[in-house]
Order: C-alpha cells, then structure tokens, then sequence
C-alpha cells in the first residue's frame, strides 16, 4: 500500500472513533453542507462568517496584519499568564524573579517570547493601520470600527508601556520615569503643566507634586512600589480585559459592516 | 571612507535628515518606477547595503545592539516593505484605473469563497510561520536585562520605551506639555477623526493613489515622518544629554552642544524694537500669541477662501474647519523644528508665569 492510502486509512479509523466524532460534529468538511457546519459549529471558527469574499481572503489585500496582531495578543496572554507564576510585583523580588526565569526555569524562552512578541504586536498594529488606511477600509460604512481599532492601538501601546516597568531593572524604571514625567506637564492636572500653579486656595496650591496626575498614575512622587504595583495590575488585569472586550467589538463590526472590505 | 561617513554623519543631523526624508517620502511617492518590483529591489538593496556597511562601523554596531534596539531594525525593514507594497499595488490598480478597467480586487470581489478551508488555511499558515519566527526569535536573542533599578541613578542618554521616542524627541523643539500631553492626544483625536473628515467615495476597498493622492500623503507625512522617522532619529541618532551623534560617532558624554534661544518676545521687542521686555506678560508676549491666534484661528478661514476653496465647498464648514486645524496643527510640528534649527527660536509664546509655554 502506498502511504498515502496508509494515511487515509489511519485518518478514516481516527475520524470514527466515539471521541472524535464527540468533539468534531460534522466529520472531514469535504462537502459545502459540511463547511457550513464546521464553521458554525465551532466557537472559534464562528468569529469567521461561513463564506467570505474572495478578495478579502487573500494575503496580499489584508496582508494578515490584523489577524497577526490577534494571535500575538493571545501568545503574549499565554506566555503573561506562564510569567506570572513566577514573577512578584515587589521591588525585593522583581528583579531576582527575572534573574530565577534566565537561569533557573527549564527551557526559558518564556520571558523572551512575550518580550519580544510585545514589541512585533506593536508593529503589527502599526502596519494593520496603515493596510486599512491604504485600502481605504475606514470609509463608510467601517468609520466606526476604524475608531474601535485606534482604541485598541492605544490600548497596545499602553500594555508594552506599563509591561516595560516589570523587569524593575535600570532599563526599566528610567523609561517609564521618562514617560510618566510627561503626566507632571499635564495643564491643570500636573504640577508643571501651564495654569496648575494658579489653583490655589488661600494660597495654598492644589497641584503638587504629591496630588497631580503623574502622581495618580505612579501612586507616589518616584517610580517606586506602588507604581510596580498599579502597573503590574493594569498590565495584566485591567488593560488586557479591555483590550479583550474592545477585540471582541472590533471583530463583531467588521462582519456587521459587511465582512473584509473590497471595491463596491 | 572617513571622507563618506563624515557625510553621513552630517546628512544625519536632524535638520537635513528630516528635511531630506519629507522631500524624498512625498517626492518618490509620485516616481512610478519605484513602485515597480525592479524599483522595489533597488530600494531594498540601498537600504540592507546601508545597513551592511554601517555595521562595519564599530561605533554604529554599539547603538544598533543595544538592548530592544533589534525589533526597531525590524521594524524599519517591514514599514518600509509594507510602505513599497502598497504603493506598488496602489499603482497596478491605478494603472488598471487608467485604461478604465476595475481595480484588481473586484476581479474576485464578487466571488465568495467558503471559510473552510480558504480563509481558515491562510489563518493556520500565517499563525504557524509568526510562532516559528517567535520561537527562533526567542532562542537566538535573550531579553535584555540590565543592572537593577537604582533611583540614585539615572543613566544617560535616559530614554522612554523605543516607540515613544517620536514624542520624546519632540521634548527638543516643544515644551513637555506640548509633547507629552497636547500633541499625543491630538494624534488619537485625528486619527479618529480621519472617517469623519475624509468625505472622498472612491478608493473604499482596494489600493490606489491616484483616486485619494491628498490623503495618502497626509497620513504618510504624519506615519512615516512624524511618527517612524522620529522615533529612528531619536533611538540611534541621539546620546548622552538627547545630543545629536552621526551614525559613525561615537556616543561622547562630554560633547558640548551651545544652547542660545530665543523667544518671539525676545525677537520683537529687544532686537526688532531695541527695548527692554515689556514687565506685563500679556503685552510682551502679545505678538506671539497674535502671531498663534492667526495661525489657527485666522488662516484656517483665508485658506477656505483661497488655496483650499475646492476642499472648502466640497466638505462642508464643520468638516473643513476641523480638518485644517488638526492639518495645521500636524504641519505646526516640523514647522517649529525648522524655527528652532534656522532662528534659534525656542518659545512662540512664553508666558513662564503660568508655564504656558508654545
Ligand atoms: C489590537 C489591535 C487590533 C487587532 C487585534 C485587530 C484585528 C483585526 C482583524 C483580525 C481584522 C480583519 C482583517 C484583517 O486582518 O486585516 C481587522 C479589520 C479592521 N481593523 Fe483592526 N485590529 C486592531 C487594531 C486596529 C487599528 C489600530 C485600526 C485602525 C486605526 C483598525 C481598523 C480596522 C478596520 C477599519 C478593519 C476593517 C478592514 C476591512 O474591512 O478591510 N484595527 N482588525
């Protein structure tokens, strides 16, 4: 028997068991009432519609860009949770959590995979953009998906930013000390920004250091423990969930204005 | 050779590699043969043969390892082959266009296909070919790592996570409320203002460039320039004290750069009129803010009725007031970097008593 009919068999005989056939209803889609089936019977499948149109199918029109942004985000929130369970949002284990993750943990690549898909997400995002802006896709009817997709792009931008304080090395704290110094020049809200001196009350001032919006953000005057902790909370809780929920949105319109965009 | 990388160096200053990067980005955006697979070549043999002898440069491979410098590399390989792709479709389908035929993406636009196993296929390979380029990623090149953190001491050149530094480049040419707070909210507000402004019908769902030129150089000038070129300046081409260093340079903490700026204020009222400041800051800063209050309130209006009258009457007052303000506002950017690098000029209006300051 050639191997290929030896492949066949072994996939008919696996394809006839009671487990398979409990998980997968409809058998091989070899038939169109069965790629019906095998679309809308799958959770994951069904964000798909059953039939798309051709244009929008292929690489060259939407390049994969946003579908790759997609399946980074779900490595990154694979590889976020692994880390989890060995990092501690503190600034006396922080650091040596990382330093255990390099030398101690069994094939470590897990810091580097969610490091190193952060920044290909943020690039993704860039050039998924940049497809839509291209082809033209944030014109009626998709205006509102484009606004969707903006949030998400701050959204992803925010989740590299506060992920970048977890290490608490010297890269770390000094960008992001970088960037939250910008919130102390926020106009009337940061104790630098234009107009905050002037609300006063009795002369006392309002917007300090110790009241203002960087403040706020970092939970103290210096990048230190509690801003470790707010970020480690927005990273991995509160960001991703809306990131979630806005994806889920995104996803939604882009079927509920008529699937991929092509010429009308 | 040192002749050549002295050259470099000085194209790299930021007033001419900015200046030479928007006159090539807009300029070669109308070059047909670029946008050809030939044209596509050569720009990706200057750019990889760039890179290759730069990083014979001992003192240019020090800046382009450092630690997540790497994905930056990246990324200015894909926005540039992404950049090409799109123009080169854009301009098959403007070609197609021309001869009256439809864009290349109504030949199958009409067409469906089922999901399974046309789209669900394509999803399975890009996803494997991502976790295989990751995976192989992540074994060769370990996550950077670097001293523990030490709020005694900052190091220098301290910089913001790499797709931040546009904007913290702008920290040289604008105050940090301007850079850090008003110029990236009025990205986000643009942006999303785009659908909403743009009122052109054609080119929805295919590439072209003839059918939407104004708007495809817009968002370029602002995604390449304002947003790529910006955060490449200020990854690799800035030191110790965010001084400027050539490619070839070598990351020196001790160069002295000479600072003399100077104020609108300054300009009018001790150069130009030979007196003494004005003590109240509304009469002594009166001319900038004159001069920011014709920028935005008063040339918006004269250009509805001259140069832009055709955008004027086909978008509408709302539309078309909104669109040249956050317009002007985009072009106020470089235009203040061109004032810093020509005058000297550091504030249009200084009002330091209430850190108001353009
Ligand atoms: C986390 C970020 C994002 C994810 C995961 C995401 C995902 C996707 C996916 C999977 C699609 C289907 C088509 C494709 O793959 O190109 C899509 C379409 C779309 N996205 Fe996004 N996207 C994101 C961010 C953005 C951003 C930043 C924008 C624009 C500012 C945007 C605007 C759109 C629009 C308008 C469509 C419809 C395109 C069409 O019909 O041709 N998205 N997005």
């Amino acid at each position: 028997m050639s191997l290929e009919r030896h492949w066949k068999k072994i996939q008919q005989q696996v394809v006839e068991t009671q487990v398979w056939k409990s998980i997968f209803r409809v058998g091989i889609p070899n038939t169109n009432r069965k790629r019906v089936l095998a679309m809308l019977g799958n959770v994951v499948l069904h964000l798909h519609p059953v039939k798309t149109r051709k244009s929008g199918v292929k690489m060259r029109y939407t390049w994969c860009a946003g579908g790759m942004t997609f399946f980074l985000f779900l490595t990154l929130t694979f590889t976020g949770l692994l880390l989890m369970f060995y990092y501690r949002p503190t600034i006396e284990y922080a650091y040596g959590d990382m330093l255990d993750l390099r030398e101690q943990v069994p094939f470590g690549i897990m810091r580097e995979m969610h490091r190193w898909g952060a920044h290909a997400m943020v690039i993704s995002v860039w050039i998924h953009m940049f497809r839509v802006f291209m082809t033209g896709s944030y014109k009626p009817p998709r205006e509102f998906n484009w606004n969707v997709g903006v949030v998400l792009l701050v959204l992803t931008l925010l989740l590299s930013f506060t992920g970048y304080l977890l290490p608490w090395d010297q890269l770390a704290i000094w960008a992001i000390t970088v960037g939250s110094n910008m919130a102390r020049a926020t106009p009337l809200a940061g104790n630098e920004g234009p107009f905050s001196a002037q609300i006063a009350v009795n002369g006392v001032n309002l917007v300090t250091a110790g009241s203002d919006a960087r403040f706020g953000l970092l939970g103290g005057r210096i990048v230190g423990a509690n801003a470790l902790l707010r970020f480690y909370v927005l990273h991995c809780v509160f960001i991703p969930l809306i990131a979630a929920f806005l994806m889920a949105v995104h996803f939604w319109r882009v079927r509920k204005d008529g699937g991929i965009s092509g010429p009308l | 050779m040192t002749a050549l990388k002295d050259l470099i160096n000085w194209l790299a200053s930021p007033a001419i590699a900015v200046t030479l990067s928007m006159i090539g980005l807009v300029g070669a955006m109308f070059v047909k043969p670029l946008w050809t697979k030939k044209g596509g070549l050569v720009l990706f043999a200057t750019l990889a043969g760039g890179f290759a002898f730069s990083f014979t440069d001992p003192n240019f491979r020090i800046v382009a390892t450092m630690p997540d410098n790497v994905p930056i590399l990246g990324m200015l390989f894909l926005v540039g082959f992404f950049f090409w792709y799109a123009m080169y479709q854009a301009h098959l389908n403007d070609a197609r266009l021309a001869a009256g035929q439809p864009p290349l993406e109504k030949e199958d636009s009409d067409k469906k296909v089922f999901s399974w196993p046309d789209l669900v296929y394509v999803e399975l390979v890009s996803l494997i070919i991502c976790s295989i380029v990751l995976v192989v990623w992540s074994i060769v090149l370990k996550a950077p790592l670097e001293e523990p953190a030490n709020p005694g001491a900052a190091p220098n050149p301290a910089k913001a996570p790499w797709y931040f530094l546009g904007l913290q480049e702008l920290l040289v040419y604008f105050d940090p409320w301007m850079a850090g707070v008003v110029l990236p909210t009025l990205i986000i507000v643009g942006l999303m203002a785009i659908p909403y402004i743009d009122t052109n019908p054609r080119g929805n769902g295919y590439f072209s460039f003839r059918e939407r030129k104004w708007e495809i150089v817009m968002f370029c000038f602002g995604f390449i320039i304002l947003w790529v070129v910006l955060i490449i300046l200020g990854t690799f081409l800035r030191g110790p004290n965010w001084n400027f260093f050539g490619p070839y340079e070598y990351w020196d903490p001790n160069k002295l750069v000479p600072l003399n700026n100077v104020s609108v204020s300054e300009i009018f009222w001790v150069k130009w009129l030979k007196t003494a400041l004005p003590t109240f800051w509304l009469k002594r800063e009166l001319p900038g803010i004159l001069l920011i209050l014709f920028y935005l309130g008063a040339l918006p209006g004269l250009l509805s009725k001259t140069l832009f009258r055709r955008f004027y009457e086909k978008m509408g007052t709302v539309r078309f007031f909104v669109g040249v303000n956050l317009f002007l506002i985009m072009l106020a950017v470089p235009i203040k970097m061109y004032l810093r690098w020509i005058f000297n000029l550091k504030y249009i209006v200084n009002i330091q008593e209430f850190s108001f300051n353009i």
